[in-house]
C-alpha cells in the first residue's frame, strides 16, 4: 500500500432555515408507534441565548434498543410499524418543541445520543440525554450545575430533555476530540 | 448618530448595509490570519452571521470519548432509498427550469476510506433562487417540476451521485441586499455517529462569497474552498447536463474498523 496524505475533514455548514421540505418526513421522530408496549416520549424545548424558543432546529436521536444493544437495520426512512432502528428526527414547532416516541434503551447504555442542527449555528452539535439517575465518568467530572443539563427529567408523559443552546443552564456540547 | 444610522442601515429597510458586514468579516478574517492557528470548521460564533448570535455555546465542549452507540452510525437501505431519488429532475412530472447538471464525489472517512452504503440527502433552491418551503418568501417563482430534495446510498467506493439543475443565488435579511451564493445543502452520515455532517456545496468563481457570512463563517480560506465543486468536463455529457465533482472528507472513525467492513475491498 502506498501512503497518501490524510484527507482533511470537509467543513460543516448551518443546516439553514429552509431543510423541513428535505430532512423531515413522515414518522421521522416515531421510533416505534405511539402506544405501543414500552414506548415512551422523549421531549423538550430547544432555546437560545435569550430564552427564547428556536422553532427552526431538528434534532437527530441515535440510541441502543430496550436491551442496550446497537441496531444495525435499515428503515428509519421508511419504516415499516415493526422494525426499531433506533434512529429519528424531530424538527422543531413554533414553540422550539422537540418530541420523539421511541423505547427506552437497556442499562448498558445509559444515554441518547443527540445531533442539534439549526438556522444559525454554523456546525452540528452532540450532547448526550442520559436516562434520570445514570451515572457515568462523563457525569461525575462535571460540576453538579452542568450534570444536569444532560439529565432527562421524567415527567407523565416520558422524559423530558431541554436544550439549550446558549446562556443560563446552557447545555454541555461535547467535542469527540474531532473538533 | 443620526448620520451613523443612515451609513449603517438603509432607510427603507432599516437593515445594516453590506459594508457592515464586509468590515466585521476582514476583521475577522486578519487576526485569524495573524492567530496562525489552523481552523478546520466554522466558527459557531461568527457575529456578521447575524442569527449565529444567540445560537452559539459559550462554554467550551466537554472533551469525551465517544461511546456505545456514538461508536456506531444508523443503516439504510433500499427500504429507505428508492432508486429514483438521486435524480431531482424527475420527480414532478415534467422538466424543471434551469441548466441542468450532474453532481458527484466520494465520501470518505477521515483516514481515507470509502463510507459505502450510506445516505446522502441534498437540498437546494430552483433556478430562481426559490426554496419550496413555506416559509420562504423570496419573490421569485416556484416551478412547479421541482422540488429541491434528493437522496441516494454511496456506493461500494463510497460514491454519491445526483442529476439536478443548477440553483440560484438567493436573498435573506441577514442585512440589507444580503445574497447567497448558488449552494446545495448536502446531509451525511459516516461509519460512526461522531461523524455526522452538514453542509453546503458551492460552484465555483461565484461572485458571493466575498459577501456571504455564512461561507465565510469558515474562516480558514483554504477550509471554505474546499466546499466549492469543480467543475469537471469529463462528467459533463454531450447534449444533456454540464458535471461537477465534490468529495467529502468526514472525521476520523472511533470504531476499530471489523474485518467486515474491509470485505469488499477485493470485490
Ligand atoms: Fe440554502
Amino acid at each position: 500500500m502506498t501512503a497518501t496524505p490524510t484527507p482533511i475533514p470537509t467543513a460543516g455548514q448551518t443546516v439553514g432555515p429552509f431543510f423541513h421540505f428535505a430532512l423531515t418526513y413522515d414518522g421521522d421522530s416515531e421510533l416505534v408507534p405511539r402506544g405501543a408496549p414500552g414506548s415512551v416520549r422523549l421531549h423538550g424545548t430547544v432555546t437560545d441565548g435569550a430564552g427564547e424558543p428556536v422553532p427552526d432546529a431538528l434534532l437527530e436521536l441515535w440510541q441502543a434498543d430496550e436491551s442496550g444493544a446497537v441496531v444495525q437495520r435499515a428503515g428509519s426512512l421508511g419504516r415499516d410499524g415493526w422494525t426499531f432502528t433506533g434512529f429519528g428526527r424531530s424538527a422543531t414547532d413554533a414553540e422550539g418543541r422537540y418530541s420523539f416516541t421511541t423505547l427506552v434503551p437497556g442499562e448498558a447504555a445509559p444515554f441518547f445520543a443527540i445531533a442539534v442542527f439549526a438556522r444559525g449555528l454554523t456546525h452540528r452539535l452532540f450532547t448526550r440525554a442520559y436516562l434520570p439517575g445514570a451515572s457515568d465518568a462523563l457525569l461525575e467530572r462535571l460540576d453538579p450545575a452542568r450534570r444536569a443539563t444532560l439529565l432527562a427529567a421524567a415527567d407523565a408523559d416520558g422524559l423530558v430533555f431541554d436544550v439549550r443552546l446558549q446562556g443560563d443552564g446552557e447545555t454541555v456540547f461535547l467535542d469527540f476530540g474531532d473538533e | 448618530m443620526a448620520d451613523g444610522m443612515t451609513t449603517e442601515r438603509d432607510p427603507a429597510t432599516g437593515l445594516e448595509r453590506q459594508p457592515v458586514i464586509d468590515e466585521e468579516i476582514r476583521e475577522t478574517s486578519h487576526k485569524y490570519d495573524v492567530a496562525g492557528f489552523e481552523e478546520l470548521q466554522p466558527r459557531r460564533d461568527y457575529p456578521p452571521y447575524r442569527s449565529s448570535l444567540l445560537r452559539h455555546p459559550t462554554k467550551d465542549l466537554q472533551q469525551v470519548d465517544p461511546e456505545g452507540i456514538e461508536l456506531w452510525a444508523p443503516v439504510f437501505g433500499r427500504r429507505d432509498v428508492g432508486e429514483l431519488e438521486s435524480d431531482l429532475t424527475i420527480q414532478r412530472g415534467g422538466e424543471p427550469i434551469g441548466a441542468r447538471i450532474v453532481v458527484t464525489g466520494r465520501v470518505v472517512d477521515g483516514e481515507g476510506r470509502p463510507v459505502r452504503h450510506q445516505l446522502v440527502e441534498v437540498w437546494q433552491a430552483n433556478a430562481g433562487g426559490r426554496y419550496i418551503h413555506q416559509r420562504d418568501q423570496h419573490p421569485s417563482p416556484l416551478d412547479p417540476h421541482f422540488t429541491g430534495m434528493g437522496r441516494c446510498l454511496t456506493d461500494a467506493e463510497g460514491r454519491y451521485r445526483f442529476t439536478t439543475i443548477k440553483p440560484g443565488p438567493y436573498p435573506w435579511r441577514n442585512h440589507h441586499n444580503a445574497w447567497r451564493p448558488a449552494h446545495i445543502h448536502f446531509s451525511v452520515f459516516g461509519t460512526d455517529f461522531t461523524q455526522r455532517l452538514v453542509t453546503q456545496m458551492y460552484f465555483p468563481g461565484d461572485p458571493l462569497f466575498a459577501l456571504d457570512p455564512i461561507y465565510q463563517s469558515i474562516v480558514d480560506p483554504r477550509a471554505r474552498e474546499r466546499l466549492v465543486a469543480t467543475y469537471d468536463h469529463d462528467l459533463t455529457q454531450h447534449q444533456w447536463a454540464t458535471g461537477y465533482r465534490w468529495d467529502i472528507v468526514l472525521t476520523g472513525t472511533h470504531r476499530t474498523p471489523l474485518e467486515s467492513d474491509f470485505e469488499e475491498d477485493q470485490s
